[in-house]
């Protein structure tokens, strides 16, 4: 079904949306060719490193650069100094690039070369002397909260933080409605417990890179990889006081991104090299740069207290989140807090949250922000209920699940939204039913997400041979040119592979935002239709002069103009080809275009169910399998539709089982390397079911949802409880690694 | 240091190059010859981006030294293709989905060559155990290993038409 009555048709039918097309760069990337962040050279370029902090803590009395200066082959050595004063708003972006005052976590740049080659760069970053006055530090987000923490940000939280607080809080915050007091008055069971999640690392494989020019008249481009060029190059014209237009960033394919990418590490630190250089400056990160200082997400503490009846009716709700986001403000912990209820009808509920910095690196987006933890913590309580009140899991949160007209603990009234779809789907599916064997358990959880639109340009031209070129500005994270194309083709009424899409630089599009909030397949793809749209609209002005009649009596069908109606006159239907073939004499070339800041995109729920084996002897856990139900809205292209559900359960199991950040006492972070960082690998998981549910979004034409972050959403709470399930114990701290269940079954005896 | 001169046979092709004695095998073929389909996902090996074969063998391109190419006969990502023909694993893995940002893909379907040259006939836990060295971050590994596993049942039907 469609929502798009444009056409008078509200059950419509597609022919390409839904079908699984090849994706149009797929040659490119099986081929080697794709060009990525580190895959552009340019003539006379030179090579950017930075030489980061050794410490986690640490004031800078003074850096002398003068010996690494004169070295032969340095051509540049800048600090923080070399920039000057920036806008409030780029303060903290620029600190985290290169630190002003003090360095605040184990790998915090500090300075940075170009040379002529790495060999010389790494010499010369020996010989950049940094006199430390080293500071006690804390990287844990409970410790920083005790009021006689060390303290990272002199100036303290804001108005929000009580009196007596340490001044690493930097933000409280309350949501939700009714009293949970009155809800737990009301329990026949209510169950308190707190939990922990350590921080995980959005694990792109693509290391950050990216090549700048910057010239003495002010223009400049730069090549890189990232979610959002447009963002980056409003970051970095306001870091180094450029005009927006003079610089041209073009966003090279990119490998991976999962939200870490939505911001700026190296690049106003390659534009800057360029400048005092004059050449072009290239840069890529190592991975032990990557850990160390682009961002993980937030790790974080909560206290949960749900209270049930016997019948299985939430009665209240409370949850209270403290996140750590690094040495800056901005942990995601208000997503958290919102998220975390949202599938529920809740008469009591309230969350309360804190923002809290410590010496780590600044936090990044990572799919769906925050709310994974914040879900771990809930669904975990939710499920305890369950097993000691002897109620089915799915059937309980069918029970409370929220439909159209909920309010939800946020905030907003729910419009029609497919969290009962997702329940009845994994109630009904074989899984749920399939038997468990000796030391194995099933978990289920339930996740939302808020998803996003945000401002967005898309130009569709019509070429005299009837192709059609389509601009976009969203790097392709994961399929979307062929999403893309694909929405184009079926309201142009044109084959697939008569298309071409582009992502265009900054220089050739308006402004797109960061291809974030799952954004890019409900906003970039309602811009292409009513792009489409437009084109279509120019075409049947253009049959309607060639015709001699007007143009309202015109419509568009299959891919040709058509009179409207016998009234219209008798003309056979032209083609968008014949149109575009006569364009030079209609008044000359065919486009259409679209702008727009989006809104209406719709909320996304997801249930996960996962079985899995505990071995008693090692506290080693196995995914034996694995189920996602997530409602898609409409999928454009299942099978992208399907990855992103797989890739997102699968990066749960990582960050469930195996991944963190280990800080030691000394601050530093003791595990920078996909060796002892631990992602999940082939050999680790079993094939990853997906259950497609499509409730249409009301705010997109054909009704699509976005769904790259939802599935990130349920899986710390659903492996968490099927591991409960089938260890007997309750697994309270992300992640569960073999020590900590083997701890938890030896202490339950 | 002077630079080593090294002589050696690249996706058939008889190649020189001249490196610095401590460069590994992937910067040389990246930054000297313009091979940038390997990729440089850890530098450490852990995460299998950069596999090439090196007579016939498996190896990560970032723990070899380019000198240690000489004589050999490598083979990268750019060598998989004949022409406009892509190898089965390369059609597969487009026709499966089985790449999203496809940073990865080019040392996963060199590590999958490798396989299937060795074993035709992989069961789907072989064929997940010979590619744990290869990191994926976006796909949870579902499409790839079915990509690879259509992929060997095609090239075993074809090798049986061909006999």
């Amino acid at each position: 079904m469609a929502l798009d009555d444009k056409l008078g048709v509200k059950d419509r039918t597609f022919k390409i949306v839904g079908t699984r097309p090849n994706r149009p760069d797929g040659i490119d990337k099986v081929t080697g060719r794709a060009r990525f962040g580190a895959d552009m050279n340019a003539p006379g370029m030179l090579t950017g490193h930075v030489l980061r902090s050794p410490h986690p803590h640490a004031r800078i009395r003074a850096i002398d650069t003068s010996k690494a200066e004169a070295l032969p082959g340095v051509k540049a050595v800048i600090t923080a100094k070399d920039f000057g004063h920036v806008p409030d708003d780029m303060a903290d972006v620029l600190d985290h690039c290169l630190a002003g005052d003090k360095v605040l976590y184990d790998g915090h740049g500090v300075a940075a070369i170009a040379a002529v080659s790495p060999a010389v760069a790494k010499q010369a970053l020996k010989l950049i002397d940094v006199d430390y006055e080293v500071l006690p530090h804390v990287t844990d987000v409970d410790a920083a909260m005790k009021p006689d923490a060390p303290v990272i940000r002199e100036a303290g939280g804001d108005e929000t933080v009580p009196d007596g607080m340490s001044k690493n809080a930097m933000h409280r915050f309350e949501f939700g409605h009714g009293d949970p007091e009155t809800g737990f008055g009301e329990a026949d069971l209510v169950i308190e417990r707190s939990f922990r999640t350590e921080a995980a690392h959005q694990g792109y494989i693509e290391p950050n890179a990216c090549l700048a020019t910057l010239a003495p008249d002010g223009q400049a481009e730069l090549w890189c990889c990232t979610q959002g060029h447009y963002a980056v190059r409003d970051m970095c014209a306001a870091i180094l006081g450029l005009d927006k237009g003079m610089l041209r960033v073009t966003a090279s394919e990119i490998g991976g991104g999962f939200g870490g990418k939505t911001t700026v590490f190296i690049e106003p630190i390659a534009l800057m090299l360029s400048k005092k250089t004059g050449r072009p400056v290239k840069m890529v990160m190592t991975r032990d740069e990557v850990f160390r200082a682009s961002g993980p997400t937030a790790s974080t503490s909560s206290d949960v207290k749900i209270g049930m009846t016997k019948d299985g009716t939430i009665t209240g709700a409370f949850a209270e989140f403290r996140y750590q986001g690094g040495a800056y403000p901005g942990s995601p912990v208000e997503f958290g807090a919102m998220a975390c209820f949202a599938p529920y009808d809740l008469k009591h509920v309230k969350t309360v949250g804190w923002d809290v910095v410590t010496n780590r690196p600044k936090q990044a987006a990572y799919r769906a922000p925050g709310a994974p933890m914040a879900a771990f913590a809930t669904e975990s309580v939710i499920d305890e209920l369950c097993q000691k009140l002897g109620l089915d899991p799915v059937e309980t949160r069918l029970k409370n699940a929220a439909s159209e007209g909920t309010k939800s603990a946020y905030g907003p009234t729910f419009p029609q939204i497919g969290v009962k779809a997702t329940l009845e789907a994994a109630k009904a599916h074989p899984h749920y039913a399939a038997p468990l064997g000796p030391n194995q358990g099933r978990g289920v959880a339930t996740g939302f997400w808020f998803n996003f639109g945000g401002n967005t340009c898309v130009s569709l031209n019509v070429n005299a041979d009837g192709t059609v070129s389509l601009t976009e500005g969203n790097p392709d994270i994961g399929g979307s040119r062929a999403s893309m194309t694909m929405m184009a083709a079926e309201e142009l009424g044109i084959p697939y592979d008569r298309i071409r899409t582009v992502i265009a630089d900054t220089g050739s599009l308006g402004l797109n935002d960061v291809t974030d909030g799952s954004r890019v397949t409900f906003a970039v793809g309602l811009s292409t239709i009513k792009a489409a749209r437009d084109a279509i609209r120019v075409m049947c002005e253009r049959a309607a002069m060639v015709w001699g009649i007007d143009p309202d009596a015109v419509e568009w069908e299959d891919g040709h103009a058509k009179p409207a109606g016998p009234n219209a006159g008798q003309f056979p239907p032209m083609s968008l080809a014949e149109i575009a073939a006569q364009a030079s004499n209609t008044g000359g070339p065919i486009a259409g275009h679209h702008e727009v800041n989006a809104e209406g995109a719709g909320v996304s729920f997801a249930t996960h169910l996962v079985d899995s084996e505990v071995d008693p002897e090692t506290g080693a856990v196995k995914t034996l399998r694995y189920t996602v139900f997530q409602d898609a809205g409409k999928a454009v292209h299942p099978s992208y539709v399907e990855g992103q559900f797989q890739g997102g359960a699968v990066q749960g199991i990582g960050w469930a089982l195996n991944e963190e950040y280990i800080y030691g006492e000394d601050g530093k972070l003791q595990n920078a390397g996909f060796l002892d960082y631990r992602v999940p690998v082939a050999s680790d998981l079993p094939m990853i079911d997906t259950v497609i549910l499509e409730i249409p979004n009301p705010g997109h034409p054909y009704g699509v949802r976005g769904v790259g972050e939802t599935s990130i959403v349920p899986p710390l709470a659903a492996i968490a409880n099927s591991v409960s399930n089938a260890a007997g114990v309750r697994l309270t701290d992300i992640p569960m690694s073999p020590p900590k269940v083997l701890e938890a079954i030896d202490a339950a005896g | 240091m002077s630079q080593i001169h090294v002589s050696t046979t690249i996706n058939g092709d008889a190649t020189e190059f001249l490196c610095e004695p401590d460069e590994t095998l992937l910067d040389a073929l990246r930054d000297r010859l313009g091979l940038t389909g390997s990729k440089e996902g850890c530098g450490t090996g852990d995460c299998g981006a950069c596999s090439v074969t090196v007579n016939g063998r498996l190896v990560c391109s970032c723990l070899m030294l380019a000198a240690e190419a000489e004589d050999a006969e490598v083979t990268t990502i750019e060598g998989m293709a004949e022409g406009e023909a892509l190898h089965p694993l390369q059609r597969k893995f487009i026709e499966h989905a089985a790449l999203q940002c496809g940073i990865c893909t080019p040392g996963i379907l060199v590590a999958a060559k490798a396989l299937l040259e060795q074993n035709p006939a992989p069961t789907e836990t072989e064929a997940r155990y010979w590619l744990a060295g290869n990191l994926c971050r976006c796909t949870g590994y579902d499409k790839i290993i079915r990509a690879v596993m259509d992929a060997a049942a095609e090239m075993r039907g074809e090798m049986r038409r061909a006999s």
